[in-house]
């Protein structure tokens, strides 16, 4: 298995706090991996670090064997670097299509609106939303902006994909057909880092997981691994519950 | 020797420039809008000075007591009646907005008063004293001193008051004061007329140093954005250190590359800021 | 094309033929009507489809009057002239813009509204170059004659304004307007995606630019004489977002019709008016935006939302 994506010792610090520290982290071709951790742990900035949007303080980020730390954030999306944000950005005015067909015209270089159109069909059509092509993406239901989230992301041809807990919010049916997308994502070859509160999609979906607490990784290994490592247990449930559970 | 004249005109004419801008930034921090007519209403209270003093021979220091309660009552009334309306609206509406009312006000000053400047004499004149062998004009030093008065008001009245509190809390999370029962509309309109009332006061001071003319209120707008934002937007320590600033360079400025000069690089300073320090020397807190 | 472009390209024909019916009185009103077109299609580019506040439209003006002016003053003719003066307001714009569109919303309001100060008082310096505060005279570039004058000056801001509407209408349709669209709606979504939105805006501003600089040229040509304070008067940053307000945000047929109407208004204000015409002019922008924020065409776009809902 080959390396896409390491950071190295990667630090990003906003005024006082100190979001990340000295992150050390590689993702492999082909894999799916979980990224997980309590709130404010960090996994936002991560993804932000990588992406461009905040730099990093310190440290190197390489991507393909290119080093990206100083990278802008639209460069980032040329390269094949692609995310779908936790809270949904959609360019409300336009069409669930423009939406998509944007992320096509702009990460692919094409030259013209009418062919990215084109293209953004079949991946609307990917994510089940071809019947809502025509909608302002204002008038979608959070579930279907999510997808259409997704089909921007794709329309990327993403090497690398960044799910920003895109099951957040979701019912259980929307869920499993969210799932669903990303096994064939994955299957399709896509590398795939998520972020994800539901324990049951990550154990589902991830072959390895790494976990953020107070911006450092604390855990990095197979499932099984890491739900029994008694430092996740503890920043997930507090000291005490730890030295209980483990003297049980 | 000339760096000490230099620096006590800045502080002097600092302070004056901090009283000016005081207003403005408040508006601009809790309503989020750039009041353009904030300069007009500086003017108008310099009239109203003028009138008071030609009239009743009300000296300007009086003349703020009456300026503050009816300035406060106008911008209370403008933003109940007028601003509210479009004040969810985008930058754009808003800035136009307020323009199109300065162009109501100031025609309404040149075709009642002219265009043509007049001076407020006091007789007999205040004279002048020498402050650290620099000679200053007592009636500047009254304006300053009124000016740093009138500012820690603000102050006081930010920190103490009830209506303070919401008006701080507005200016820093607009909805967690509405979920803590604040009445933002109120709070909106009380923040505009404490703005209007402080350009009022303000407009009053000026009266007793610079001519009157409804041709002046661009400039007092122009040095009312630039301490704005080299002091950083929405604090009474920010005015100040704006506004010291700004008196600063100018007086540099003028020493050394001549006072035409001056008001350029004012304003190349405010798009260096821009640019370089958006959030001004004393960063962006809450407006205390 | 769209029905609107095309109604667009027929309103401009329709202009052109304004000298088959008028005196030199409606001529001066018709190359006042081309040049206002201009600052309104040309501030839309910036402030309608990329959704920034630009107050530097009088800054542009001024730039090319004084750039202008200087040149034929050194004698060269006045298209050069023009030309010149548009390319260096696209180049200049075009690098400021990298800088001041970083900024957003108020801040980048003032900082472009300080672009016309600072410009101004440059000019107001540089006495040995345009004369400082005494103003400028602009050799005369027409023929002899007042009709001839009017004429030929009512055609070159026309074919201006043309060029202008062309290059709009084509920014609209293009890869360029897509991306302003999108920078509008969503910037972080849109360098999200792989749009280089330093380089997009810094083109939009050029844009906005050049057109005007070059009418800020033909009409110093015309007026003979220009001063820091007519050319440079923020008047000229205000009017064209009311009148794109009074046509409707991003649509380059409702600029072009908003330009129009509020020519209209003007002459009938000034007209009547004079002595408070500026305080009528002030009450109209409140009117304007009180009663009908969205523009004449806000009344199409009722029609579609009450559409969408029933679908």
């Amino acid at each position: 298995m080959s390396e896409i994506l390491r950071l190295d010792r990667v630090s990003r610090h906003f005024s006082g706090l100190q979001a990340l520290r000295e992150v050390t982290l590689a993702v492999n071709k082909g894999e799916v991996l979980g990224l997980i951790g309590p709130n404010g742990a960090g996994k936002t900035t991560l993804v932000n670090t990588v992406c461009g949007v905040t730099p990093a303080s310190a440290g190197t980020i390489t991507f393909a064997g290119q080093d990206i730390t100083r990278i802008k954030t639209y460069q980032a999306a040329r390269l094949g670097l692609s995310r779908t944000f936790q809270i949904v950005q959609p360019f409300a005015e336009f069409t669930a299509l423009d939406n998509v067909a944007a992320a096509a015209l702009f990460s692919q270089g094409h030259e013209n609106v009418k062919t990215a159109r084109e293209e953004a069909r079949a991946h609307l059509s990917f994510v089940g939303l071809e019947a809502q092509a025509a909608q302002p993406a204002a008038n979608l239901t959070l579930a279907m902006r999510k997808r259409l989230e997704l089909a921007k992301a794709l329309a990327m041809k993403p090497k690398l994909l960044f799910l920003d807990e895109v099951n957040a919010g979701l019912n259980s049916a929307e869920v499993e057909r969210a799932t669903k997308l990303i096994h064939e994502l994955a299957a399709s070859g896509i590398t795939i880092v998520m972020i994800e509160h539901l324990m049951k999609v990550v154990l589902n979906v991830c072959s390895r997981i790494v976990v953020l607490h107070n911006g450092r990784l604390i855990a990095d290994g197979t499932p099984r691994e890491v739900i029994n490592n008694p430092a996740v247990v503890e920043a997930y449930l507090g000291q005490q519950y730890a030295q209980r559970s483990a003297a049980r | 020797m000339q760096a000490v004249q230099i620096l006590i005109n800045a502080l002097v004419l600092g302070c004056l420039y901090a009283c000016i801008a005081i207003g403005f930034s408040l508006v601009w921090g809790v309503l989020n809008v750039i009041n353009l007519i904030h300069g007009s209403f500086i003017v108008l209270g310099a009239y109203l000075a003028f009138g008071l003093y030609h009239a009743l021979l009300l000296s300007p220091w009086y003349a703020v007591v009456i300026a503050a309660p009816l300035f406060f009552v106008f911008g209370y009334l403008l933003q109940r009646l007028l601003l509210n309306r479009v004040i969810t609206a985008p930058v754009l509406v808003t800035l136009t907005l307020t323009f199109g009312l300065d162009l109501i006000l100031n025609n309404a000053m040149i075709y009642f008063f002219t265009a043509d400047y007049r001076k407020l004499i006091l007789s007999p004149p205040l004279g002048s004293v020498s402050l650290f062998h620099v000679v200053v004009p007592v009636d500047r030093l009254i304006a300053t001193v009124s000016a740093l008065a009138l500012t820690g008001l603000l102050y006081l009245l930010l920190r103490r008051s009830r209506i303070g509190r919401a008006i701080v809390a507005v200016r820093l999370d607009r909805d967690a004061a509405v979920l803590m029962g604040v009445d933002v509309k109120q709070v909106y309109a009380i923040a505009f007329g404490l703005g209007a009332a402080l350009a009022g006061c303000a407009g009053v001071l000026m009266a007793l140093i610079f001519p009157i003319s409804p041709l002046t209120s661009s400039a007092y707008l122009g040095k009312a954005f630039v301490v704005c934002v080299l002091g950083g937007l929405g604090s009474v320590s920010g005015a100040l250190a704006g506004g010291v600033l700004l008196a600063l360079v100018e007086g540099i400025g003028a020493t050394f590359v001549g006072p035409s000069l001056a008001t350029t690089l004012s304003f190349v300073l405010l798009i260096v800021f821009l640019i370089a320090r958006p959030q001004g020397l004393v960063g962006r807190k809450g407006f205390e | 094309m769209s029905r609107a472009n095309l109604a667009l390209i027929v309103l401009i024909g329709l202009i052109a033929t304004l000298p088959l019916f008028g005196g030199a009185y409606a001529l001066r009103l018709g190359t006042m009507a081309c040049m206002y077109a201009i600052f309104a299609l040309s501030w839309n580019v910036v402030g309608g489809f990329a959704g920034y506040p630009s107050f530097a439209t009088a800054a542009f003006f001024g730039f090319g009057a004084y750039a202008s002016g200087v040149l034929l003053g050194a004698g060269l003719p006045l298209w050069l002239a023009v030309i010149v003066s548009g390319v260096a307001a696209l180049i200049a714009a075009g690098a400021l813009g990298a800088a001041l569109l970083r900024l957003r919303g108020h801040y980048f309001a003032i900082a472009s509204l300080s672009l016309v100060e600072v410009l101004r008082e440059l000019v107001n310096n540089a006495t040995d170059l345009t004369g400082g505060g005494m103003g400028l005279n602009i050799p005369l570039a027409a023929g002899s004659g007042i009709m001839a004058d009017a004429l030929f000056f009512f055609y070159a801001m026309w074919i201006l304004m043309l060029a202008t509407a062309l290059t709009v209408m084509w920014v609209a349709g293009s890869k360029l307007g897509f991306g302003l669209a999108c920078i509008r709606q969503n910037e972080t979504a849109a360098s999200m995606v792989g749009l280089n939105t330093t380089l997009y805006k810094s083109l939009a501003f050029a844009l906005s630019a050049c057109f005007v600089a070059s009418a800020g040229g033909i009409y110093a040509a015309w007026v003979h004489y220009i001063d820091p304070s007519d050319v440079f008067d923020i008047l000229y940053s205000v009017k064209p977002i009311v009148m794109t307000l009074i046509g409707g945000l991003g649509s380059p047929l409702g600029a072009l019709c908003g330009a129009l109407v509020y020519l209209g208004l003007e002459e009938v204000v000034w007209r009547n008016y004079i002595q408070i015409h500026t305080g009528v002019l002030g009450l109209l922008i409140v009117m304007l935006l009180l009663f009908l924020p969205h523009g004449l065409v806000s009344l199409r776009l009722a029609r579609l939302f009450g559409k969408a809902k029933h679908v």
